[in-house]
């Protein structure tokens, strides 16, 4: 380091990289800022565990007699419908809080916070990774709040469930978590947030296998059931649910991989400030 | 090396060349869509320098300031800060500067030394050359005793004199502020610009500060100004009022945007 007059230091001039553990200091900003701002939104914390709770406690009791569940894998013997709905009630949470992450992206994106984020030195692909993870590490502490309280109304899984569903949530938070990401680089305002709840947070919930068996679903309608073959969502949830009871649906892995890796390239390109995508929309009208 | 230490250089020309200067474009140019927001505009900023870019509202100021923290990619034209390409080494390039946005960019719900923390973390310095670094800033600018207050509980001036702490944190060569000022009252304003006079002549950075406000300007070494995104006048103060042929920096400024001949319209 050399110091030119005006006591300026020239470290300037030279080219630096960050080390491992400056990206380490990096990645535990980013996950303490996220869980910091999860801990100040009590609502947030509360209505993600009501909302499932809600479905586990009078839908499923509702349902119970109406629908009925036959013997299919990961299952070994008959399940009551709070149990086949269980799995697909921590989708949705990780569905919710990915769509709330992409929520708080544009949040910040109008408040400005954002762009703290992006001007960072560190690679922009390393900061949405960074943020990525810290949005999946708050839905996987909601997950398993709901499974604590869902164990003292009688589902229950083997221990070892609780064990290998943690690696089935984390891919499938990604990937939602990264679908949540890529949609906030083409929302404009805040205001059209709305369209992604009724456009893709529902026909991605109620189009798969969270609520029925796909067997049920292709008695009914033979082109709903394609559309829930098509969807991601199921298999995040099929994922889950094997793993619930100590097994892996390579299928659905596969599946969950890939499309993880498809929304994380596109939420990359999309925050790309090549493309611009991002903030060519907020400042379209700016000096 | 722990993340407390400073960052290990790898020189690629001379650490001891003053000549390169802190910020320099070369034709800049962008538009969006079919509107033209720059022009061709060219500019360079020596080392330790305090420049004021200076244009009304509308004048490419915030687009600018855009593409020098690449949140822009450059289409047209190159930037370079302290000799690194905002494009092609933008890591390099984001490191040596300092960024006040025109929009509050504090996080509200978090405390102060929590957003400091966050925006020290984004640099990758480690908590405890933090602490050491916050704690000192603070004091510099007589808010330590506000650090584990809520942001929210500031007042705009505050909120604003805490950002300039922050894009100071990670010791930028180059600060850039954007309308830093805008809607703070009178007392607030003299505040933040003592601040950044004093901040300026202790650590040696240079400054490249927006503004519409032409009594910003005194003291100033250089001043750029812009007007419907093209770059119309950069110097010395002395330099445009004289090359204008006006009597004071107002009316040069008045000549440089056309207000002066709004005003032979009769339209002011």
């Amino acid at each position: 380091m050399t110091d030119i007059p005006g006591n300026l230091s020239i470290r300037s001039i030279g080219h630096n990289r960050f080390g491992p553990m400056q990206y380490l200091v990096c990645l535990k900003g980013i996950l303490v800022r996220e869980g910091l701002r999860y801990l100040h939104q009590r609502e947030r914390f509360i209505s993600s565990l009501v909302r499932p709770l809600l479905w586990l406690f009078i839908f499923a009791a509702g349902f119970r007699q109406v629908l009925g569940v036959s013997i299919i894998p990961p299952y070994q013997t008959y399940v009551l419908y709070e149990v086949y709905i269980t799995p697909g009630l921590c989708g949705m949470i990780l569905l919710f809080s990915g769509m709330q992450s992409s929520l708080s992206m544009v949040y910040d994106r109008e408040m400005g916070n954002m762009r703290t984020l992006l001007v960072s030195p560190f690679p922009r692909w390393f900061l949405l990774m960074s943020k990525l993870l810290a949005g999946v590490a708050v839905s996987i502490v909601q997950v398993y709040a709901f499974l604590f309280i869902a164990w003292f109304w009688g589902v229950k899984a083997p221990a070892s469930g609780y064990i290998l569903t943690l690696p089935a949530l984390f891919i499938a938070g990604m990937m939602l978590g990264a679908l949540g990401m890529l949609l906030s680089s083409m929302i404009k305002q805040l205001e059209n947030f709305a369209g992604i709840m009724n456009f893709v947070i529902f026909p991605m919930y109620f189009a798969s296998s969270a609520l029925y068996p796909l067997w049920r679903v292709q008695e009914a309608s033979p082109l709903l059931y394609k559309i829930c073959l098509l969807n991601p969502f199921t298999y995040a949830v099929e994922l889950v649910r094997f793993a619930f009871y100590g097994k892996i649906e390579w299928i659905s892995l596969a599946v969950v991989c890939g499309f993880t890796l498809v929304f994380i390239a596109g939420a990359i390109i999309a925050y790309d400030p090549s493309r611009g995508l991002v903030i060519k929309k907020q400042e379209g009208g700016n000096n | 090396m722990g993340p407390d230490v400073e960052l290990k250089t790898i020189h690629d020309k001379p650490a001891t060349d003053a000549s390169v200067p802190a910020l320099e474009l070369a034709s800049v140019s962008y538009s969006y869509g079919r509107r033209q927001a720059l022009d061709n505009i060219s500019f360079s900023i020596a080392p330790g320098r305090f420049a004021v870019l200076l244009g009304l509202n509308g004048a490419g100021k915030t687009t600018l300031f855009s593409l020098i923290s690449h949140l822009f990619a450059t289409r047209n034209g190159r930037i370079h800060v302290f000799g690194n390409d905002i494009d092609r080494r933008s890591g390099e390039a984001l490191r040596r500067l300092g960024i006040v946005f025109q929009a509050r960019t504090l996080d509200l719900d978090l405390t102060i030394h929590q957003n400091l923390a966050y925006h020290a973390s984004l640099h990758g310095i480690g908590s405890r050359e933090t602490d050491r670094r916050i704690h000192e800033l603070m004091q510099s600018i007589d808010m330590s005793d506000r650090l584990h207050e809520k942001a929210r509980n500031l007042s705009g001036g505050q909120i604003r004199r805490v950002e300039i702490i922050r894009a100071l944190l990670h010791q930028p060569s180059l600060l850039l502020l954007d309308e830093a000022t805008v809607g703070l009252d009178i007392k607030s304003r003299a505040t933040i610009l003592a601040d950044i006079r004093r901040l300026v002549a202790e650590k040696g950075i240079s400054v490249l500060w927006a503004t519409h406000l032409i009594d910003e300007v005194s003291h100033a070494d250089q001043i750029i100004v812009l007007n419907q995104g093209k770059l119309v006048a950069n110097g010395t103060m002395h330099d445009v009022i004289k090359d204008t042929g006006a009597d004071t920096m107002n009316e040069a400024f008045s000549r440089l945007t056309g207000i002066i001949s709004l005003n032979a319209g009769g339209r002011l």
